[in-house]
Order: structure tokens, then C-alpha cells, then sequence
């Protein structure tokens, strides 16, 4: 019998990440940066560092942006292996290790991160 | 009347019991309007070489038996035409990512291993027997698999594939685009055994979505479409597997 591919967990996450970022990035890009630093609908103070950080101290906000976060690291590093592959550097354990293993930190880092913004308030 | 004008085919040659390696060789093939690059390379065999080698059959892009590369583009040598080349030459070789056998037949062993894994045939369910009764289905269910039913083995896909180019081991677009004609048909119960093909790193894992295949297919099968469909159906195999009885998983 031929061995199950671990494959649909990162396909998961590469899937998951890539479609929060079509739907979510344009739009960050759009606010961020072009609609307030030109003004334009929002105030001079829409993203002053209170504004920021009292609405990343929210659970939702701040848990919500972590997991954001985690699953564009795991669409990138999923990416990357597979383009790696294309272009002749086959992934072996180490090589998914690397990149599986920085988007494992990188996820783990902005929980960290959003965890203490939400427990300060 | 079709004018007749002058193109120079050049074709891959090998002959592995006597070359070491292969080389080209080009024919001035007098051609008109009308006729293919399967005509031409028929041209080079009746009136200039008779040692060159390929496969054809229907002369109507129903066999599957004439694909080749045409200047690195795989197609069914019966339905692409001179007419369009001209006046550049044209260069004829056998089909990418596969052994040769003689000048431009392909060893199709591998592909035909892989065909036989994918249980390419109704596996009805057990005490499902209609008798000397045909099976009904809907116009919907037919629709479900007739697209992918339309392959003809021309492996046109696979040619186009850079990933069985990068790994053989994959199964591949037309071995499972068939099997998804198997497991889309209602009088089809083979699904289970089908999975461990779709399952494992070889089968469904290893398509990134090129989609060059559904590019090249001839009969417009859309293998890409297939592979990803059963991407969905093996990632709920995998975390749902739990779920299901102790045996089935």
C-alpha cells in the first residue's frame, strides 16, 4: 500500500492563507497604504499609535490579525518549497523543516505577540 | 487548387540499437493547404526515407496514436498543419518526458502501468446487479464524468507536465483525470479503492496547478481541474478518516 501524503495539512494552510490573502491584502494595501497617508475617507488620526494599539488589545482584533498572520507565513512557506522544487531544489526533511519550521515560528511568535497586547488591554 | 509549396521538416532520429545518441534530420516536404504534419512526416516515409519511425491511425484526432512535440509544443500531429508553420522549418520530436523507442514512438510502458493503478473501469457496488436491465442515470450525472470520459491516452499531458518531467513517480494528468471519470460516474461504487492512489505523494500531491495539461488536451478533458477536485476529496479523506469505522480508514 502506498504511504498517505502528510500533504493535506499545509495544503490546508497554503490554501487557507492564500485565499485570506486575495480577500484581506488588497484591502489592507488599500488602507494602509494609500487611503490614510493621502487622507483620503479617514483622519489624520486613524492610525495613530492609541487608535492601533487599543484596537489590537481586543481579543478579536489581536487574535484575529495572529492568525492572519500564521496563515499567509504557512501559504508563503509552502510557496517556496514548491517553487524551490520547480526549480531544481527538491524538498527534503530538512528543506520542509526550514520552511514549515519559520512559519511555525513566525505563527507562534505573533500569538506570543497578540497574547500580551490582549492580557496589557 | 491548393498551391503547392515547399517546408522543411526536421525530425529527432534514434535508433538505440545502433546510435549512441539522437540527431536530426530535415526532409523539403512539398505540401498543400490542407495537409498535417502527420501527412508530411507520411510524405517523408513513402517518398524520401523509409526508415523513419512514428505512430498514427485515425488521421482524425480520435486515436490519440500521433502526438509528438512540434517545436516543443506537444499536439496530435493530425490535427496541426504545416500551412501554419510556414515558411519557418518545423522541428518533429517525440514526446517529452517519455523513453524513446525509435525515432519518434515513445515508450508508453509507464504510462499504461499507471492506468492500470487508477482501476480505470466501473466497479459497481456489491448485490447491485440490474440484471438484463440498463443502468439509468440523468442527464446531470452524466455531465458529472462525460468531459473527463473524453481522454483518448494521447499523453499530450504528459508531455506538457513539468512536474512527471521533475518526477516520474507521479501517477499524472490523464491517469487521474480518468480515475475522477470513474469515481464522478452514479454506477460506480470503487471509490474506497481508488483513494490510496489519490492519497499518496505521487498521486494527487504531486500536481502544483501548472495546468499546463488542460492546455494541451486535445479533447478538452480539463485533467487539472480533476487533480484539484480530488485534492478537496483527499484533504477530507485525511481528517475525516477518524471519523469513519475502525477497517475503512
Amino acid at each position: 500500500m502506498k504511504p498517505r501524503s502528510h500533504e493535506p495539512i499545509f495544503w490546508s494552510l497554503f490554501g487557507g492563507g492564500g485565499m485570506l490573502a486575495a480577500l484581506v491584502g488588497p484591502i489592507l494595501v488599500l488602507i494602509i497604504g494609500l487611503l490614510v497617508p493621502i487622507g483620503l475617507g479617514f483622519g489624520p488620526e486613524a492610525m495613530n499609535y492609541e487608535q492601533m494599539r487599543g484596537l489590537l488589545g481586543h481579543p478579536m482584533m489581536g487574535f484575529g490579525l495572529a492568525i492572519l498572520i500564521a496563515l499567509f507565513f504557512f501559504h508563503a512557506a509552502h510557496r517556496i518549497l514548491h517553487t524551490l522544487h520547480d526549480l531544481g531544489v527538491h524538498a527534503s526533511e530538512r528543506l520542509k523543516l526550514i520552511c514549515y519550521g519559520s512559519a511555525a515560528g513566525g505563527s507562534a511568535l505573533a500569538v506570543l505577540v497578540a497574547l500580551v497586547l490582549v492580557l496589557r488591554g | 487548387m491548393s498551391q503547392t509549396r515547399t517546408i522543411v521538416i526536421e525530425c529527432l532520429r534514434f535508433h538505440p540499437e545502433t546510435d549512441e545518441a539522437p540527431y536530426y534530420q530535415s526532409y523539403e516536404v512539398p505540401f498543400t493547404e490542407e495537409m498535417s504534419v502527420l501527412e508530411g512526416l507520411q510524405y517523408i516515409k513513402d517518398h524520401l526515407d523509409g526508415t523513419l519511425t512514428f505512430r498514427w491511425s485515425c488521421r482524425m484526432a480520435i486515436c490519440g496514436s500521433c502526438g509528438c512535440m512540434v517545436n516543443d509544443e506537444p499536439v496530435l500531429s493530425c490535427q496541426t498543419f504545416l500551412r501554419d508553420y510556414h515558411p519557418a522549418r518545423i522541428r518533429v520530436e517525440p514526446l517529452a518526458h517519455f523513453p524513446i523507442l525509435r525515432d519518434l514512438a515513445i515508450d508508453q510502458t509507464d504510462f499504461l502501468a499507471k492506468l492500470e493503478s487508477v482501476h480505470p473501469y466501473l466497479i459497481p457496488s456489491t448485490g447491485d446487479d440490474p440484471g438484463d436491465q440498463p443502468r439509468h442515470q440523468t442527464p446531470d450525472q452524466v455531465q458529472d464524468y462525460l468531459g473527463y470520459a473524453q481522454c483518448i491516452n494521447c499523453l499530450l499531458c504528459y508531455a506538457a507536465c513539468p512536474q512527471y518531467g521533475l518526477n516520474d513517480a507521479f501517477t499524472g494528468p490523464a491517469a487521474l483525470a480518468l480515475l475522477h471519470r470513474y469515481n464522478a460516474d452514479s454506477r460506480d461504487a470503487g471509490k474506497d479503492q481508488r483513494m490510496e492512489v489519490i492519497n499518496a505523494e505521487e498521486g494527487v500531491w504531486g500536481c502544483t496547478l501548472v495546468g499546463e495539461c488542460s492546455e494541451v488536451c486535445p479533447k478538452h478533458v480539463d485533467p487539472a481541474r480533476a487533480i484539484n477536485q480530488n485534492k478537496i476529496a483527499s484533504t477530507q479523506d485525511y481528517f475525516l478518516r477518524f471519523l469513519k469505522p475502525r477497517g475503512r480508514r
